[in-house]
């Protein structure tokens, strides 16, 4: 066999593990909460006879390892149980908000990706001169400011005084994309300016890295272009540190915007998960747990695969 | 200078207006060309547009503070403001308690009871459908009532469902025994929880299925709500618009935002801190109605040193109420008078002297207490009421004018309700107020009482309260809670330094707003009561 589909499927066989092993600590975290599911549906008022139906009904009475397989393979076919703070069912409630999250993330990653990389190339192009000062300058103040009050910001200037787009991003299946594309502009806006420096940064001081290879400077004294060098010849052996750090912001997207979803509103992933936490809703908090783990641990899976894919050694072996 | 104005031409425009044949917009603009000046315009739109009587159509959208992805359309498990609104929209009581305090006929259509009050009789309305066109019945109704009174109930309402030993039907009539006279039982049975359900709701509780004037036709919990006005409704005085939109903002500024950029016509509670400046934004006002919330800072009246009732009437001297309404609420709420009870309630008795900060008397009272003068604790923390923690250095500060060594202790806000509340001699703690006098005492003044949060345990206290009860009589039960009133006063635990408005933004475009001192927006009836204009 190709020893990259080895390396490949050893990746794959590998995330799956860890996958395996967070669900193992999502399920034990939540067993450690004090107090039961039972009692913290009843409540205070709960009479012995009634905590006792309940365990009896959502089986808590089974052995712990029995209740982790019986939830694990519940998950593993789809079904993740109901709510029980609102019956409703947890697999479709959780679809719709994640698709929510995706969707958001994908709008700010579509923009904040190839902006990222675009001004890292101009900032290694220029380096040490004002594009390279400015372009720093204003992606570091970005990061910096924090992104509530980078929210709030646009709220204010962008919604309330010029009214170019609403300051409640809602979206709901009845909007067309147009109409939902304007709604989550503002979010957007402050993801990509949020995301943007780390990307920057770090696209810039790895391809800073190669250009002080030997063949760098044979390629400038062919006379190719300042640009030409740095994207044709620089960039492909700096993709793995960059790939790495793009996907580490694509995950941010997913599993870390719960403050720009309450400042506008959006029907997110974060939102959802912190509400069923302080009423704890236990199926709900594993269930978000273990897509949260799943999105984190399949962006790291494709960057190690990108960086093997981009390693020509690798690539073609004697 | 001196402008002609042309009266004809104003009043072609108003009743243009009142049409709803042009917009405030252009009202405005077409009043300043006849040099009238914008702010009389807007009366003058505002009176035109009202006087014609309600408009129909549009979409109400409403930002509402208070909404968990965790809420359900089951009324009994309602208990914040976002499912309380939800609840309005396609459920209904059996009464209502109005704007003024006295009961509005719902799905009774009327009430009746027997002499010694122990017996209460209820007219169910007859031509009301529910929304999946079942025709109401009396037996829905008691259905409905045993949901939420039956052993494994965990509706919010239990508490009220107490008093109730027996529920019959007799054709149309709904009948309910009681233990003891209550006079208050209509006002009760008022309660938001008790939304009339097909069949009570047994077999799908959150099903969303009432007879109110909006249909649910989404449902995202923690997101947003819509409703479809119901074409089967039967009070054609209500519901004027076509869609209503229950958004659940729980960020105060993305919610004043929604307001200001017109995303949302109505939104419900104001930061006080910013109620004066979002006041002045144009096109929406910021209303404050009076309601039964208060404040509180309460003394176990069975524990040492609060044991003494010159002791605690040290600190009730000690406390400058007028101070903490300007600067906790910025005036917007009412000074307190150590009685958990005001204007908002009925039968309450306005004749009750006020109480003042008067450092004398309070020095006085603590003297003659004979307090060894060590520091006396109070904890508090930020989750017992908004500005909880300054309200405390407030009192701190007034009382050691008055030499009484006041101490503030700091209590984590998780678990505050379950630590210190009600186990604590002395606390910061808020109340929502209840519908009538009779449940905030029963609820918590009456010796019995879970929340007998003061510990104030009198026989005498508790005789009068029963008496009131059953007092249909309505000038003797005003003279009754008079006097409970003065004693919880005088001798009571409770420091009540002020109660809390609503305060609420409201567009321009919605007409028709009244205050409503019972709830939140309207009690939830903003969008039955109110119309848009263009």
């Amino acid at each position: 066999m190709h020893p990259i589909l080895i390396l490949v499927s050893q990746r794959i066989a590998l995330g799956l593990l860890l996958l395996w092993a967070a669900s193992v600590l999502i399920f034990a975290g939540t067993m450690i909460l004090p107090g039961d599911v039972a009692q913290s549906i009843l409540g205070q008022s709960a009479t012995p006879e009634a905590l006792a139906n309940l365990r009896a009904e959502l089986g808590l009475n089974d052995p712990p390892v029995t209740r982790y397989f019986n939830w694990l393979f519940g998950a593993l076919q789809g079904d993740l149980g109901v709510a029980l703070t609102n019956g409703q069912d947890i697999a479709e409630a959780l679809g719709r908000r994640l698709g929510n999250t995706l969707f958001l993330a994908f709008w700010a990653a579509i923009i904040a990706v190839p902006l990222a990389i675009f001004l890292g190339l101009l900032a290694v192009r220029y380096r040490n001169r004002w594009p390279d000062k400015a372009i720093s300058g204003v992606t570091l103040a970005s990061i910096s400011i924090p992104e509530f009050l980078i929210g709030y910001l646009l709220v204010y200037f962008v919604a309330v005084k010029l009214g170019w787009f609403s300051s409640v991003a809602m979206i709901n299946d009845s909007m067309s994309l147009g109409e939902k594309l304007s709604a989550i502009a503002l979010p957007v806006a402050v993801l990509v300016l949020v995301v943007l420096a780390h990307m920057m940064r770090m696209t810039r001081a790895a391809i800073l890295n190669v250009m002080q290879s030997a063949y760098i400077e044979t390629a400038e004294l062919k006379g190719l272009s300042g640009f030409n060098v740095i994207f044709r010849h620089a960039f492909p052996n700096a993709i793995s540190p960059i790939v790495n750090v793009v996907m580490l912001n694509l995950a941010y997207l997913v599993v870390g915007v719960v403050v720009v979803e309450v400042v506008f509103v959006y029907p997110g992933m974060g939102q959802y998960l912190v509400d069923h936490v302080s009423k704890r809703d236990v199926p709900v908090v594993q269930a978000c747990g273990l897509v949260f783990a799943a999105v984190y641990i399949g962006l790291n899976m494709v960057a190690d695969i990108v960086a093997i894919l981009s390693n020509p050694r690798l690539r073609h072996p004697k | 200078m001196t402008v002609k104005i042309d009266q004809n031409q104003i009043d072609y425009l108003k009743v243009r207006a009142g049409m709803g044949r042009i917009s405030r917009r252009e009202f405005i603009g077409r009043m300043g060309a006849l040099g009238v000046s914008a702010a009389v315009a807007g009366t003058f739109y505002a009176q035109a547009v009202h006087a014609a009587g309600p408009v129909k159509g549009g979409i109400m959208r409403m930002g509402v503070s208070g909404g968990e992805s965790t809420n359900s359309l089951d009324p009994a498990l309602a208990a914040s403001p976002v499912p309380y609104n939800v609840l309005n929209q396609f459920g209904e009581t059996l009464v209502n308690v109005d704007e003024t305090g006295g009961l509005e006929m719902r799905l009774a259509e009327s009430v009746e009871a027997s002499a010694d009050a122990k017996t209460w009789m209820f007219k169910i309305r007859s031509g009301v459908e529910f929304h999946n066109g079942k025709p109401l019945t009396a037996e829905d109704v008691m259905r409905t009532m045993e949901r939420h009174s039956n052993e494994d109930s965990k509706s919010g309402a239990l508490g009220i469902m107490r008093g109730i030993t027996s529920m019959k039907v007799e054709g149309d009539m709904f009948i309910v025994g009681l233990d003891t006279p209550n006079a208050d039982l209509p006002f009760l049975l008022g309660d938001y929880h008790l939304m009339i359900q097909p069949d009570g709701g047994f077999d799908s509780p959150a099903a969303g299925i009432g007879t109110g004037p909006y249909m649910v036709e989404a449902e995202e919990p923690g997101v947003r709500y819509l409703f479809k006005k119901n074409p089967n409704y039967w009070d054609s005085s209500r519901g004027h618009v076509d869609e209503v939109e229950i958004l659940s903002i729980n960020d105060t500024t993305a919610r004043m935002g929604a307001l200001q950029s017109g995303q949302v016509h109505l939104v419900n509670r104001v930061d006080p801190k910013v109620a004066a400046l979002l006041d002045r934004a144009p096109g929406l006002a910021v209303k404050s109605v009076q309601g039964p919330g208060h404040y509180v800072f309460i003394m176990h009246c069975d524990t040492e040193p609060f044991l003494n009732n010159d002791l605690r009437m040290a600190l009730k001297y000690a406390i400058d109420r007028k101070d903490m309404v300007d600067k906790v609420l910025r005036g917007y709420g009412s000074v307190g008078n150590d009685m958990p009870v005001n204007a908002s309630y009925p039968l309450f008795d306005d004749s009750i002297p006020q109480r003042e900060y008067d450092p004398e008397k309070a020095a006085e009272h603590y003297k003659k207490s004979g307090h060894d003068g060590s520091p006396i604790i109070l904890r508090v923390s930020d989750v017992a009421f908004p500005g909880a923690v300054e309200a405390a250095q407030l009192f701190e500060q007034t009382a050691k004018a008055a030499g009484i060594p006041l101490e503030l202790k700091r209590e984590p806000g998780d678990g505050y309700w379950s630590e210190v509340w009600n186990v604590q001699p002395f606390s910061a703690s808020y109340w929502g107020g209840r519908p009538v006098q009779d449940q905030m005492y029963s609820t918590a003044y009456l010796s019995t009482a879970d929340w007998n949060d003061t510990r104030f345990k009198r026989e005498d206290f508790d005789a009068l309260l029963l008496q009131a009860r059953g007092e249909l009589d309505q000038d003797k039960r005003k003279a009754l809670y008079s006097q409970m009133g003065m004693m919880v006063r005088d001798e009571g635990g409770l420091i009540c330094p002020m109660f809390n408005d609503f305060v609420e933004g409201v567009s321009d475009k919605v007409q028709g707003w009244v205050a409503d001192p019972t709830g939140e927006l309207m009690s939830g009836t903003a969008s039955h009561k109110c119309w848009l204009t263009a």
